[in-house]
C-alpha cells in the first residue's frame, strides 16, 4: 500500500502529524492511519480552551471497527478544534492533512516541535510496519 | 499460540488488498476497501463473503440422524430434504453451545453448518453424547465456503450457469453447478439480504470466487470482509456466538424462542430451558439506537439511575441508518420497545432507546 507523507511535517510514532505555524501547531492524522482505521464514523474533541500535557490523550478517533486514542506530542493550550468533523468525520479519510485537520494547540514550549520526527524517519518507521 | 489457519483463497484475498485479521483461528479479510462501501453493495447489489472458517460436521446413516435429531434444538427427523434449519445447540444447564444450521441432504444424510471458533467444541460435545461415533464426520476443511450476498445475487448465479438457483425459496438448497463446478446452494446468509451460501469442494474456492467476481462485477458485486458481515449481521441483530451467545446464556433471554422445538421435541437441555421460561426471565436481549453522538461497542456497560443494569453485547455504526445501533442484555422490565437507558462509552454516558429489531 502507498501512504502519502509530506516532506514538511513533523510526525510521531503514533501516527500523527504536526505543522508548526508562527503562533500555533496543527494536528492530524496521518495518511497510514487514516487507512489503518478505515472509514472514520466519529471524531471526540476537546475543547478550546483545554490545558494539554505533552503526551496526554485529547480525544478519541473511531471507524466502524476501531477505536484509537488521540495524544498530543506538544503541550499547551487547545486554540481551535476542527467543528466540521463533528458532522462529517470522513473528511479524515478524503483529506487528512488538509480540511481533515483536528486541533490547533498553542505551545508551551515552541522548542518541543523539534523533538519530533522528520519526514523520512516516519517513512521508515511506516515501511516496517506495512508488510 | 498456535499459528492461524488460511482458507485456500487466501493469496487471492492479498492480491485484492485485503487487509487480514484473526477470527475464530482463521487469517481473514476485516475488509477489502472500505467496510462502508461493501456493507453498501450487499444492500444494494451483491457482496462476496469466503466464509470457508465455517465448519461443516456432517451425519451419515439413520443412526447418526436421530442421534443429531436429539442434539438438535428443532426436529431433523421432520426437516424435509433440501430444506435448511437454523437452530441451536443446547447444554444440560440450558446455555447454548453453538447456534448452527441443520442442511437435511437426504433421509440418511444430514450436515450442520457451525461456527468456526466453536468446530472442536461442538465435535468433542457430539461425541460425548452418541452412542456410537460412527456416522458423524467432521468435514470443515474439505469443505469451502461462499457467502454471495445482496439483491443482485440470484442474477449473478444465473450468469455463471446456475438459473436454478433463482428458483430455490428461502431457506432451500439444492446441488447444482456454479461456474462448473459442483456446489450445494442454500437461500440462506448472515446478512439480512436475500443470497445464497455456496458449499463446495475446498480446491473449488478460486476458480469459482473469480469467476463471481469477475461475473458481479458489473452488477455492483464487490470482495467483501468480516467488517461488512459483522455490520450487516448486526443491523439485521443476528446473534453472533461469543457475543451475544455463549455457553451460559439461555436462548430465551437472547430472544429465539422461536428456534426451541419445547413442545414435542426431546432435545438435550430442553428441560432447563422448559424450566427457565416457566420462571420467567430476569434479562433479555434488546436492539438499542444512541441518540447521541458517539460509538457503543462491546462490553459497554448500560446504565440507569446511576446503577449498572445491563452490557453490549454488539454494536457499532450502522450503515444504513447512519447511527449508532447495538444489543445488550437489560431487565425484563426495561426491554420494551421505547424504554430508555444510558450506555456508557469511556468517560461519557450516552442516551440510548430501545428500538424493535431487525434495525433495518
Amino acid at each position: 500500500m502507498d501512504f502519502e507523507i509530506p516532506d514538511e511535517l513533523y510526525y510521531t510514532s503514533d501516527d500523527e502529524w504536526v505543522h508548526a505555524e508562527d503562533d500555533f501547531v496543527t494536528m492530524g492524522v496521518t495518511d497510514f492511519a487514516q487507512q489503518q482505521l478505515g472509514d472514520i464514523v466519529y471524531v471526540e474533541l476537546p475543547t478550546v480552551g483545554d490545558q494539554l500535557e505533552s503526551g496526554a490523550a485529547f480525544g478519541v478517533i473511531e471507524s466502524v471497527k476501531a477505536v484509537s486514542d488521540l495524544s498530543t506530542p506538544i503541550a499547551g493550550e487547545v486554540a481551535a478544534i476542527n467543528e466540521e468533523l463533528v458532522d462529517q468525520p470522513e473528511i479524515i479519510n478524503e483529506e487528512c492533512y488538509g480540511a481533515g485537520w483536528i486541533i490547533k494547540i498553542k505551545p508551551s514550549d515552541v522548542e518541543e516541535i523539534e523533538s519530533l520526527l522528520d519526514a523520512d524517519s516516519y517513512r521508515k518507521i511506516v515501511s516496517k510496519r506495512s508488510v | 499460540m498456535s499459528a492461524l489457519k488460511r482458507t485456500p483463497l487466501y493469496d487471492i484475498q492479498r492480491s485484492l488488498g485485503a487487509r487480514m485479521v484473526e477470527f475464530g483461528g482463521f487469517e481473514l479479510p476485516v475488509q477489502y476497501t472500505s467496510i462502508r462501501a461493501e456493507h453498501r453493495a450487499v444492500r444494494e447489489a451483491a457482496g462476496l463473503f469466503d466464509a470457508s472458517h465455517m465448519g461443516q460436521i456432517e451425519f451419515e446413516g439413520s443412526e447418526a440422524i436421530a442421534a443429531a435429531d436429539r442434539l438438535f434444538s428443532r426436529s431433523l427427523v421432520d426437516l424435509e430434504p433440501g430444506r435448511v434449519r437454523y437452530g441451536l445447540l443446547c447444554n444440560e444447564k440450558g446455555g447454548v453451545v453453538d447456534d448452527i444450521t441443520c442442511y437435511r441432504v437426504a433421509e440418511a444424510s444430514a450436515f450442520w453448518c457451525v461456527n468456526a471458533s466453536n468446530i472442536e467444541k461442538d465435535q468433542r460435545w457430539i461425541l460425548d453424547r452418541v452412542a456410537s461415533p460412527i456416522g458423524v464426520r467432521n468435514a470443515s476443511d474439505k469443505t469451502g465456503l461462499l457467502a454471495l450476498q445482496g439483491p443482485a445475487s440470484a442474477a449473478i448465479l444465473a450468469k455463471l450457469g446456475s438459473p436454478d438457483a433463482t428458483a430455490l425459496r428461502r431457506f432451500r438448497f439444492a446441488r447444482m453447478e456454479v461456474s462448473g463446478r459442483p456446489a450445494l446452494v442454500s437461500r440462506t446468509g448472515y446478512t439480512g439480504a436475500d443470497g445464497f451460501e455456496i458449499y463446495l469442494s475446498s480446491g473449488d474456492l478460486p476458480q469459482v470466487f473469480e469467476a463471481l467476481l469477475d461475473e458481479g462485477a458489473p452488477s455492483g458485486l464487490l470482495p467483501a470482509g468480516l467488517g461488512a458481515r459483522d455490520t450487516l449481521r448486526l443491523e439485521a441483530a443476528l446473534p453472533l456466538y461469543g457475543h451475544e451467545l455463549d455457553d451460559d446464556t439461555s436462548p430465551l433471554a437472547a430472544g429465539l424462542e422461536r428456534f426451541l422445538d419445547l413442545e414435542g421435541h426431546r432435545f438435550v437441555g430442553a428441560d432447563a430451558i422448559a424450566r427457565d421460561r416457566d420462571a420467567g426471565l430476569e434479562s433479555r436481549l434488546v436492539g438499542f439506537a444512541l441518540e447521541e453522538r458517539g460509538v457503543a461497542r462491546a462490553g459497554s456497560a448500560v446504565v440507569l439511575a446511576g446503577k449498572t443494569i445491563g452490557r453490549v453485547t454488539s454494536g457499532g455504526p450502522s450503515p444504513t441508518l447512519g447511527k449508532s445501533i447495538g444489543l445488550a442484555y437489560v431487565p425484563a422490565e426495561v426491554a420494551q420497545s421505547g424504554s430508555g437507558f444510558q450506555v456508557v462509552v469511556r468517560d461519557r454516558t450516552l442516551r440510548a432507546r430501545v428500538v424493535d429489531t431487525p434495525f433495518v
